[in-house]
């Protein structure tokens, strides 16, 4: 039994052997900036930030596609802020609406449906993007759809599950102990997957919530494990996860998307990693199967090895020099819940 | 009344719009006489300023763009130590525009302008095609209360003083936009009689500003950059509504980034922050004050948690939009 | 990835109900899940996706009281 204090000191004191955790969580990475948990403890272990962001991850094909639908005459793009500043291989949302583009920001995707029928004339395009946390929503808004019988509405999906690209990091990266499990991608899928990786790579996971404190007493856990000698699934989110995850919202998964390869940015195609409209409910899709995913990832750019946890944002070369916010090179400088985008927040005046 | 594009022209119903909403509402001695220009007696040091206003929507909890426009224009010569006079205002309107919109908006204006004890002496107006809307520019003038007021003037020790709870104007707008139902109101308020207080009360202010777009974080960095220091706030101290915190926890948004239009920050000398405190406490745009942090050594800002972790404050990058990852 | 947020069900009228953040109403969607009124929930983008269990105050300090305790022995300075 541990106090708040008490985890806070044993984690600034540590000094045991380098433990690298990564967290694949956008929101994460986030928190653990607003939190200052970095300067909270031991210089000894070190949190790095892997492939969490799926705007990040989002091929640039998928964004170029994007902004050829806003610029055609009679269709509007929805989306989350998030991918506004995400570039393709040119523009983003926020300078393709500079050019004459036509994009709408919404909050939640349902928020699609009563602009569609408000305005039969133009065809929408809606950027779904996500990891397991959003897709059920996703269905939801298809069900919506077929119920108002929308036909000027339709969904380009970027949809990718969490498994299979921590399975990746696991095959292809030796230098990680541990990992922060997402908590609101547990939410719904649980997280009884993430034993199989515990014992086959022999790591620790743990389901973390979003809360400093709740942030802090998953690294402690983690520590305590790898001081033990344990690799144990732990669920510290127990006020929101279960085991099983959330069924009826599986289900709704189930029912209008299927698995399938997918290209992650930075990263290359990841098997079984992305969800797709299923075939029969092709009618709401928006051609969201490429047949090529052309990144030229420019000169110098390192963003493959940061979101792969190889490299901090500040050993690329490029960071804070010629990759920043407003100048963004790679990936993960484009949003600035982005790894380096954070990174870049962060950076000693 | 529909405004169209022959309002703009300069003859007959250019002049009813002008009498008609204008003069009816902005009524003062200087105005009415209809010149080309507004002859004005000042003596001394003067601020000169000027500002434009394009929020959608241009109706909010809270306020109008109207009021905005004057109290934007008067809380910026207030942040020099200077005492707002004079205002001129110029509006470009959207044909399809309502008269009566209009003259709500110049009604707030009107209100805003007693309360500031100014005068809206000059003014312009435009029409353009467009869809009705209504942009504004102010300019304004006052006389120097206090000199040396400057964010170059920071010095190591000093205390940072900021008058109320942060983000308001901006959730307001955004929770019309977003369809949030809550109770927030813009902030938006005229901040002279606030910044005559402290001067009064013989606060040797160094620095002031108020909070805007880019929220306090933006203010604060310009503050490190300008006086060359370090600027270090305790995130304990920051007064933020819990109907705030709500509605920036639903759209992935942070206080420190959002906009006010009717906070400001003070830089006092550390002797002073306590009584500085009491002064802006006791006027009715400051209840909600905290010492919010001081000038340190070194560069930029950082921010002690309520963890007790150290976090930089970055100025923000690009516009703070809603968020769902 | 995911930024939710709890708040309380005030109001429901079929997959549809009303929820209290912190006296921000919003409108949200319980497809995904069963609740009633006075639960607490999780909403992220729009949609319910979970039921909570506890108040997040309680529930962090429960979170704490089952963590182990390594005081007695000197492997966390690394001595081993």
């Amino acid at each position: 039994m541990m106090t708040l204090g008490q985890v806070k000191t044993e984690l600034k004191e540590y000094d045991g052997e380098p433990i690298k955790i990564m967290e694949v969580c956008g929101t994460h990475t986030s928190s653990i900036f607003k939190n200052g948990i970095r300067s909270l403890i031991s210089p000894k272990i070190q949190l790095i930030s892997g492939p969490g962001c799926p705007v990040c991850v989002t091929a640039s094909a998928y964004i170029d596609k994007l902004i050829d639908y806003s610029l055609m005459e009679n269709h509007c793009v929805l989306t989350f802020g998030d991918m506004m500043k995400v570039k393709g291989n040119k523009l983003c949302l926020t300078q393709a609406s500079a050019v004459g583009g036509n994009v709408k920001i919404l909050y939640s995707p349902l928020d699609a449906v009563k602009i569609a029928l408000e305005n039969s004339q133009t065809q929408y395009v809606f950027a779904a993007v996500g990891f397991e946390t959003t897709t059920p929503i996703y269905a939801v808004l298809i069900e919506e759809m077929k119920k108002n019988k929308i036909k000027n509405l339709k969904l380009l999906t970027s949809l990718k599950t969490i498994i299979p690209a921590v399975s990746y990091i696991c095959e292809n990266e030796e230098k990680i102990d541990a990992f922060l499990a997402p908590g609101h991608v547990c939410v719904i899928i649980g997280y009884s997957d993430f034993n199989e990786l515990a014992i086959k790579y022999h790591k620790p996971f743990v389901v973390a919530g979003f809360e400093g404190e709740h942030i802090l007493a998953a690294i402690y856990e983690i520590v305590h494990q790898i001081k033990n000698k344990q690799s144990n699934v732990k669920n510290m989110y127990v006020n929101a996860v279960s085991e099983e995850g959330n069924i009826k919202a599986l289900a709704m998964m189930d029912k209008y998307f299927e698995k399938a390869d997918d290209y992650w940015r930075g990263i290359g195609i990841i098997k079984n990693s992305a969800l797709r409209i299923r075939p029969e409910f092709a009618e709401f899709d928006a051609g969201s199967t490429f047949e090529e995913y052309k990144e030229s990832p420019p000169k110098g750019c390192r963003c493959r090895d940061v979101i792969l946890g190889r490299i901090n944002p500040n050993e690329c070369p490029l960071f804070s020099i010629k990759c920043t916010p407003l100048n963004a090179i790679g990936p993960c400088m484009v949003s600035t819940e982005g790894v380096c985008g954070i990174w870049f927040k962060n950076r000693e005046a | 009344m529909k405004i169209d594009i022959s309002y703009g022209s300069g003859g007959k119903q250019t002049s009813n719009l002008i009498n008609d909403i204008f003069i009816k509402n902005f009524d003062n001695e200087v105005l009415n006489k209809l010149e080309d220009a507004a002859v004005l007696d000042m003596s001394g040091k003067i601020a000169f300023t000027t500002d434009s206003f394009v929020v959608t929507p241009m109706f909010f909890n809270g306020g109008n763009i109207g009021k905005l426009a004057v109290c934007g224009t008067v809380n910026d010569l207030s942040m020099m130590g200077a005492m707002p006079k004079y205002l001129t205002t110029g509006f470009i309107i959207e044909e399809g525009a309502d008269s009566e919109t209009i003259d709500k908006i110049a009604y707030a204006m009107k209100l805003a302008a007693a309360e500031a004890n100014i005068k809206i002496v000059a003014g312009d107006t435009k029409v353009i095609e467009g869809n009705g809307n209504v942009y504004i520019n102010t300019a304004g003038i006052g006389t120097i209360m206090k000199e040396g007021i400057s964010i170059h003037n920071c010095q190591k020790g000093d205390a940072i003083l900021l008058s109320g709870n942060l983000g308001e104007h901006h959730a307001a707008i955004m929770s019309k936009r977003m369809g949030i139902e809550n109770n927030i109101m813009s902030d938006c308020a005229p901040l002279s009689l606030l910044v005559k207080d402290l001067i009064d009360n013989d606060i040797d202010v160094h620095c002031m500003r108020d909070v805007t777009r880019g929220g306090l974080a933006t203010v604060l960095n310009e503050v490190a950059e300008s006086s060359v220091c370090r600027v270090e706030i305790i995130e304990d101290s920051l007064p933020v509504s819990d109907e705030v915190k709500g509605f920036c926890n639903i759209l992935g948004l942070d206080p420190l980034y959002m906009a006010n239009e009717g906070k400001l920050i003070a830089v006092v000398p550390q002797s002073q922050a306590k009584k500085a405190l009491e002064v802006m406490k006791n006027n009715k745009y400051g209840t909600n004050a905290q010492i919010i942090g001081s000038i340190v050594c070194g560069k930029g800002v950082n921010m002690i948690t309520t963890l007790k972790g150290n976090r930089i404050v970055d100025i923000l990058y690009g516009e703070g939009l809603p968020r769902i990852c | 990835m995911c930024v939710a947020v709890p708040g309380k069900i005030i109001e429901i009228s079929g997959d549809k109900a009303k929820v209290d953040i912190m006296n921000n109403i919003c409108e949200v969607n319980i497809k995904l899940v069963t609740v009633k009124i006075g639960d607490y929930v999780l909403i992220h983008a729009g949609c319910v996706i979970d039921v909570l269990k506890k108040d997040i105050a309680e529930e962090i300090l429960l979170m704490f009281n089952e963590l182990e305790e390594d005081a007695n022995d000197d492997s966390w300075a690394g001595k081993n």
